[in-house]
């Protein structure tokens, strides 16, 4: 075999490498939209990978609905301290005081709220571009979705009128006002991401790693129990060692039991698992077609 | 670092009803890369359709659009990975408006898979997909006789449709081509050998994807970098980086190696490499399509849109360009119009100054005398470059020789263009300049 060979994580590597590059070649204004979840603890390692040793010529931008993990915003905060980007958090929580959003009657969920205020941060900063983490492989209206993902001026996805991507030819001009989402994992897979954590030795929150959590079962699910989501009347609270696979809100968001405790771990439950990552969050299951009406809105 | 397994690249095209998201569903289904959750989906919308029967196609049907109009809109991208492989397929349908999302979805393909119906053989439209193929230059071909079944695995009636196709190949300068018997519905010959065709003695679909050589894939030859980001710290911390000028990039060919020389284009000018920066430390070689960034000998002035190229293999350059171009756009290509045009990482403005002919997609002739090209055509076209780019022929570089046609106002993408091989090699800008 050549050495002149790159395995699968390298050309997944290199492929969002150069689509971090043209982002900061060819818009103005970018920012990179950091949780602390593993997609944008990979995207940040990227960005590393694609500007040092220059910083990073983009901030990162957290939506906060303030009803985050704790653990996961102590390590979105400690991570861009530790290099040196510039962090900028706007909160749901604000944005209802300001009446930016508005929350419906009877809803508790504050994930559909993360859109009005995006869009306000967009306008705030003036930002042309933001990179997200999302990946195709996450569910079946993100199969379409392009690297760079052209929004109108309401920040709206329009699944028919999306550019085609051509060889490694990214058509980045908006006219003022428009907006670009760009995707540099569109091609990783969970299992990639968990590998590509694995290979660069990169930190993680610690609720992704087996602990201790009072749960309820709800919608087939294991939910875990707080202050904003208690368990219904009925519902018998469960002392269970689970880990999370992906992190929405304390609301929504299903444990898994596991024991895993350990990065190699979690790659050998993926190769096993037999429910996709998705699979555990309550609010695609509403609809089939949950996830395209919010992106449609103008989701990441 | 230990390597694990590598990435193939594939999409699937044929007719409607030719079983392609059968085909799909089964590669997931029978390599065990299905969900749990996926699979209740696919029983619950079993359910709301009525047929009761878990309809393996469901899980390439993505946009709701799509299931009300029971037609697949775009091209839809699905992942898998076996011990040996990960694999990226691209779905491209087989619609009116196949050429354009073949294009899209084959563009960095390694391996083409065409599905044949066996109860109708080569129709017009595998003959389309297989040009289509080749014009792209997709290095791997699988032509897959799909409902086996339906013809009693008859042997003569896959040799029949075999020797359609290879009447035709000749035309299609593809190296590389494998025909495999195959059921999608019963899964024969998919990821398991089937026992209904003993005299077959190939691989399964599964198996070929996994063993097919795509190391030589790249043009490993001919040193191209494409200056994308030039990248000057600005308040470095460390006081030896006070005077790092790094040229980042993606290499688009070939190596590059520490101390090796190198010679900028447009302008000519020559210095050496010497450093080959990644942030895992620096590199004695980088390859094609490794992403890097290069530190020269000399401060030289290059931006993006420049190429570093190894002075001993220079590309072509000029303003002048002959391209074939696929068009994407309903607003149709007439000659005379402006557009923008995208080739590596600069963008310059172009006007189409002839449409020279279309291609009969079905047989790769030459149709004089278009007025226009509408969507979903392929024609010979001229363009005019605002200012020289350096390039090389299609047929050597997929990177090097490829653009898209931008409609200014609107940035819609509406042209996929590939360059015929330059008629020049670059002449630097700067000639006398010695550094
Ligand atoms: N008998 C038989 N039917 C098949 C086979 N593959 C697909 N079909 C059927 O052909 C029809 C069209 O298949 P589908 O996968 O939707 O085709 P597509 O339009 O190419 O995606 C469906 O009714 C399938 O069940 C096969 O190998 N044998």
């Amino acid at each position: 075999m050549s050495n002149y060979y790159l395995d699968h994580l390298q050309y997944l590597e290199t492929e969002s490498i150069h689509i971090m590059r043209e982002v900061a070649a060819e818009f103005e204004r970018p920012a990179l939209l950091f949780s602390g979840g593993k997609d944008s603890i990979c995207l940040l390692r990227l960005a590393e990978k694609a500007f040092r040793p220059s910083e990073l010529p983009m901030p990162l931008l957290n939506i906060d609905t303030g009803h985050h993990f704790p653990e996961l915003n102590s390590f979105r905060d400690a991570r861009a301290a530790e290099l040196g980007a510039k962090l900028i958090v706007r909160t749901v929580e604000a944005a209802l005081a300001k009446g930016v959003a508005v929350q419906s009657p009877g809803q508790v969920s504050r994930n559909h709220l993360q859109i009005p205020v995006l869009l306000a941060a967009i306008e705030e900063f003036r930002f042309d571009c933001c990179i997200g983490g999302a990946r195709r492989d996450e569910e079946k209206a993100r199969a379409k979705e392009r690297f760079f993902s052209f929004r109108d001026g309401f920040g709206q996805w329009d699944p028919k009128n999306q550019r085609p991507e051509i060889w490694n030819l990214y058509n980045a001009r908006i006219n003022p006002g428009e907006n670009m989402r760009v995707f540099p994992l569109s091609n990783w897979t969970e299992k990639d991401v968990w590998e590509y954590i694995g290979r660069e030795k990169l930190a993680v929150p610690s609720i992704y790693f087996s602990h201790r959590r009072r749960v309820v079962r709800r919608h087939g699910q294991w939910l875990p129990v707080s202050e904003l989501a208690p368990p219904k009347p009925g519902e018998r609270v469960e002392d269970l060692v689970v880990r999370v696979r992906t992190i929405g809100d304390v609301i929504s968001t299903g444990c898994v039991e596991s024991p895993a405790n350990s990065v190699a771990d979690i790659i050998s439950e993926i190769a096993v698992a037999r429910v996709t990552e998705r699979g555990s969050r309550a609010d695609d299951k509403v609809s089939e077609a949950a996830m395209e009406d919010r992106k449609k809105a103008g989701y990441f | 670092m230990t390597r694990s397994a590598d990435l193939l690249r594939f999409n699937t095209c044929g007719s409607v009803d030719d079983g392609k998201s059968t085909l799909i569903g089964r590669l997931l289904y029978d390599s065990k890369s299905l969900m749990e959750d996926q699979i209740e989906a696919l029983e619950r919308s079993a359910d709301i359709t009525g047929a009761g029967q878990i309809n393996l196609a469901n899980l390439t049907d993505g946009l709701r659009a799509e299931r009300e109009q029971g037609i697949t809109i775009d091209v839809a991208y699905r992942y898998f990975a076996t011990p040996r492989r990960e694999f990226i397929i691209a779905d491209t349908p087989g619609h009116v408006q196949y050429t354009r999302n073949m294009v899209t979805g084959a563009s960095s393909s390694n391996l083409s898979v065409i599905l044949v119906d066996a109860r109708l053989g080569v129709i017009e439209q595998s003959r389309r997909h297989a040009c289509i193929a080749s014009l792209l230059r997709i290095p791997h071909l699988v032509v897959a006789v799909n409902k086996m079944d339906l013809v009693d695995w008859s042997e003569e009636r896959f040799l029949e449709i075999r020797a359609q196709f290879e009447q035709f190949l000749p035309r299609l300068d593809m190296k590389d081509v494998a025909f495999i018997p195959v059921s999608a519905l019963n899964g024969d010959n998919v990821v398991d050998p089937s026992p209904n065709a003993p005299w077959y003695g190939g691989p399964t679909l599964l198996g070929h994807l996994e063993s097919v050589h795509i190391g030589s894939d790249w043009n490993l030859s001919e040193f191209r970098l494409p200056v994308q980001w030039v990248n000057r710290p600005n308040n470095p911390k460390h006081a030896g980086l006070h005077d790092f000028r790094g040229l980042s990039g993606q290499i688009a060919g070939g190596i590059v190696r520490r101390g090796q020389d190198i010679m900028a284009l447009p302008s000519g000018f020559t210095s050496k490499v010497r450093e080959i920066w990644t942030l895992d430390g620096s590199l004695r070689e980088a390859f094609a399509p490794q992403s890097i960034t290069l530190v020269l000998e000399h401060d030289i002035d290059v931006s993006r849109g420049d190429m570093l190229v190894d002075p001993a293999a220079l590309p072509g350059a000029g303003g002048d360009l002959h391209a074939r171009i696929c068009w994407l756009h309903p607003r149709p290509l007439q000659a005379g119009r402006k557009y923008f045009l995208k080739h590596t990482t600069q963008t310059v403005q172009a006007v189409v100054t002839a449409i020279e002919h279309r291609i009969n997609v079905a047989t790769l002739d030459a149709e004089p005398g278009a007025p226009e090209l509408a969507m979903n055509d392929i024609g010979e076209i001229r363009v005019r470059t605002s200012k020289p780019i350096v390039y090389d022929g299609y047929a050597s570089n997929r990177l090097t020789g490829s653009f898209i046609l931008i409609e200014q106002g609107t940035n819609a993408t509406v042209g996929a263009g590939m360059l015929h091989p330059p008629a020049e090699t670059a002449q630097p800008e700067y000639r006398d300049f010695v550094i």
